[in-house]
């Protein structure tokens, strides 16, 4: 089962190479990886989504919980929450098609943020399936280039992660 | 005693004389190299563990002007890891080693490594090339940090010599903590410049944010705990190396008694139960006792303390105590649930778990049934007939002046009262100890158990020597491991070491070759020790004493002779009967603990 871990990491040097070489010494997959310092700005936040079952993800949070510089954790598939992430992509658009990839567009709300005579450039930010969606709808034109920032997320309602 | 002793002086006051103000108080200004004296002086260090190079020599010489902790020079820097962590193993307190960088660095690993593997409280100083050097390739450097990374505790690369008094006080709280293990501290060369000055100031109180280790138990599980120990009919109690880390031997011990119940130990936990006492089964797992395996398969509650399920105690998991309800207790919550799952995991320092059990064990014992009493007697009455297997008999042809591996331990066992601290090597002589010398108190038996690393024995038995210098220690080992750090004779010998070394030379890899005549139809592909060293020329040629017994009837006489010789290095080279095995040993792939090999060609 997919699962979305967000963690609370002492924002110091070598901290995020712990949180990845453990997923890698313990052979358990990593799918997408997010990071950046928070408000506090001796904290990072860490967010991660993971394949796994339910004997392995507690180990998973278990061990991460156990590495020095993890502060708090919580797996945020525990209960409701909010994923999102931001994809960028580059479509060869010329002709008619232009105006075909940009219905689309407006119909997945994404915005167009970059335009040439050839190609656009568009930002789209929703769950991992919207964005799977989009690429799929958007699959007669040529797609040049793709970048996704991975999952970022929070719990719902007034659950929250800090310290 | 001390090599190069000096008086201390006192850098600062004398040779630079600078101090400044903060906040009213005046802080003494240090050079990196003395801040980290200083620091590991504060943390009571009395012995280091080291090989000096390049990127340490601020630091040597920082050492060199001081005479509060004790220099030891290994010849080789994973003798230098092994000896900090037997030192540890022995006395509980930290072992701290001090190399170079790259290849001093990357020699430690091995030690590194079996620390990690059997919790060993180490703290590892590391030097690492001039920062501005960092991810050059310059001479000499290595990532320490990243190559330590998965079998460390925690590691710091310092950053500034400010830096350096928070991450050694952070580096033994955390060694010496909660589950302990290795720490590494990765220090640049420029760091500790001489002529580069930092206040120092040792911190006294630490607080860690993301770091709280367990203490109490959760009561209302204990509770849960006690009550199934009072309901069970065949009761088993399963420890392993964190009665012996966590000091709780004592408690444990009268908590077993009171209840009555059987014990086992595992290969890191034995000495934690006194294995003299009738209620003791021997050593569990691959190679445990018929008594001990079968009592753990028929067993209908398991209670495992400060052991973590390892694949050489549960053999298939699926099958593993299969009747049992299991509670777990220890002070890492990620080895509970990890291999088995428990009914009743308890986190928390065992020896609190166990004080908080003891409690209530009191209370409830006098409310125990008649009923219940009998179910123990029969519980007992069976194990008794699996002891009276006796599957520790050594098969010995009368008349034959052969002498079995078993044999030797035995004679040591007699010769020392059962009273030495020995450690051993890795292989089947380390399987003979633990079966063959019954340990019946805590950090008398060092070894290697999770990582299995040959080369252990010796520099651990160095590193308690050097903790219990007036102490019988011996180091049980074998031709092939006793050469995987043979150097250290050397050290032995300059710092009068007087270790005893039994090799139990069998001229051949035992283990590997006993898995090859069982599984691999006796091809024994590189499992045997051609050009064999004549050993007792090679401690003469250190000033040591070698003996050679081929006959058992010298057995008793060398042994005898060599434990008299109390000041001097005694090496004895037994040459026993090349083809024994290790019995019992437990049917693999796919067996339970109760399907064993007994001797050879004979299985239950």
């Amino acid at each position: 089962m997919r699962r979305i871990i967000s963690l609370l990491l002492e924002n110091e040097a070598g901290a995020l190479s712990r949180v990845i070489g453990l997923f890698a010494q313990r052979n358990y997959n990593i799918e997408t990886l997010t990071v950046a310092p928070t408000d506090d700005a001796t904290l990072s936040r860490l967010t991660l989504t993971t394949v796994a079952g339910d004997d392995q993800i507690e180990q998973i949070t278990k061990q991460l919980n156990k590495l020095i510089e993890v502060v708090k954790l919580i797996d945020l598939t525990d209960g409701e929450h909010i994923e999102r992430e931001l994809m960028l992509i580059k479509v060869k658009s010329s002709g008619a098609q232009r105006a075909e990839i940009k219905r689309t567009s407006d119909i997945f709300r994404a915005q167009i943020v970059d335009v040439t005579p050839n190609a656009y450039t568009i930002q789209l930010t929703g769950t991992s399936e919207k964005l799977d969606a989009f690429i799929r709808a958007i699959s007669g034109s040529t797609v040049l280039e793709v970048v996704r920032s991975g999952v970022s997320g929070l719990a719902r309602g007034e659950k929250v992660l800090t310290l | 005693m001390f090599e190069n002793a000096r008086p201390y002086r006192d850098t600062v006051k004398v040779k630079l004389g600078k101090s400044v103000k903060t906040r009213g108080i005046e802080v003494e200004m240090l050079s990196g190299a003395d801040i980290l004296v200083r620091s590991l002086q504060e943390e009571n260090v009395e012995h280091i563990f080291g090989y000096p190079g390049g990127a340490v020599l601020h630091i040597y010489d920082a050492l060199f002007k001081q005479n509060s902790i004790r220099h030891l020079l290994v010849r080789h820097e994973q003798a230098a890891t092994h000896m900090a962590d037997g030192y540890a193993r022995a006395t509980g307190k930290p072992g701290v080693v001090l190399v170079t960088s790259g290849p001093g660095a990357t020699n430690a690993i091995t030690g590194i490594a079996t620390a990690y593997m059997d919790s060993i409280p180490i703290v590892v100083i590391s030097g690492q090339v001039q920062s501005h050097l960092i991810g050059t390739d310059s001479f000499q450097e290595t990532d320490m940090v990243g190559i330590s990374r998965p079998i460390v505790k925690h590691s710091f690369l310092i950053k500034s010599a400010t830096d350096i008094p928070l991450a050694i006080r952070k580096a033994f709280y955390l060694a010496t903590s909660g589950r302990p293990g290795p720490v590494v501290v990765d220090i640049p060369k420029d760091m500790t410049n001489p002529t580069d000055l930092a206040p120092f100031q040792y911190p006294k109180e630490l607080s860690m944010r993301s770091y709280n280790p367990a203490s109490r138990g959760h009561t209302g599980q204990i509770k849960k705990a006690v009550s199934m120990l009072m309901q069970a009919e065949r009761p088993m109690i399963y420890t392993g190396g964190g009665i012996i880390q966590g000091n709780s031997s004592e408690v444990l011990t009268r908590m077993t008694r009171l209840l009555g119940f059987p014990i086992t130990n595992t290969l890191m936990g034995l000495g934690g139960y006194p294995a003299s006492d009738r209620q003791f089964l021997g050593m569990l797992g691959m190679h445990g006792t018929f008594e001990a395996n079968n009592a753990m398969h028929h067993c209908d509650l398991l209670l495992a303390i400060g052991a973590r399920f390892d694949d050489r105690v549960t053999s298939t998991v699926s099958r593993f105590c299969p009747y049992a309800k299991i509670i777990h207790i220890d002070v890492d919550p990620t080895v509970i649930s990890k291999n088995v799952v428990a009914h009743v995991p308890i986190v928390g320092s065992v020896n609190q778990v166990l004080e908080q059990m003891l409690v209530l064990i009191e209370q409830e014992l006098p409310g125990r049934t008649e009923k219940q009493e009998k179910m123990l007697s029969a519980w007992w009455e069976q194990i008794e007939g699996w002891r009276g297997q006796d599957c520790l008999r050594v098969n010995t042809s009368h008349g034959s002046k052969v002498i079995k591996p078993q044999q030797v331990i035995q004679a040591l066992y007699r010769h020392t009262n059962g009273e030495a601290t020995v450690t051993s090597d890795v292989g089947q002589h380390q399987m003979f100890v633990a079966l063959y010398y019954p340990f019946d108190k805590p950090r008398k038996w060092i070894n290697s158990g999770g990582l299995g690393t040959m080369g252990f024995g010796l520099p651990a038995a160095m590193g308690i020597q050097i903790a219990r210098p007036d102490e019988l220690v011996v180091c049980v080992t074998g031709e092939g491991s006793i050469q995987m750090n043979i150097q250290e004779l050397s050290t032995c010998a300059q710092y009068g070491l007087p270790i005893k070394i039994i090799n139990v030379n069998n001229r051949a890899l035992g283990m590997v070759k006993q898995w090859q005549d069982m599984q691999y139809e006796g091809r024994h592909s590189h499992s045997y020790m051609d050009s064999l060293p004549d050993f007792v020329q090679l401690v003469e040629s250190y000033n040591h004493v070698g003996f050679k017994v081929t006959d058992i009837d010298e057995l008793d006489s060398v042994l005898e002779e060599a434990l008299s010789l109390k000041d001097k290095l005694v090496f004895v080279d037994v040459l026993v009967d090349p083809d024994e095995h290790v019995y019992p040993m437990l049917v693999s792939p796919n067996g339970s603990l109760r399907d064993m090999w007994l001797k050879k060609g004979v299985r239950t």
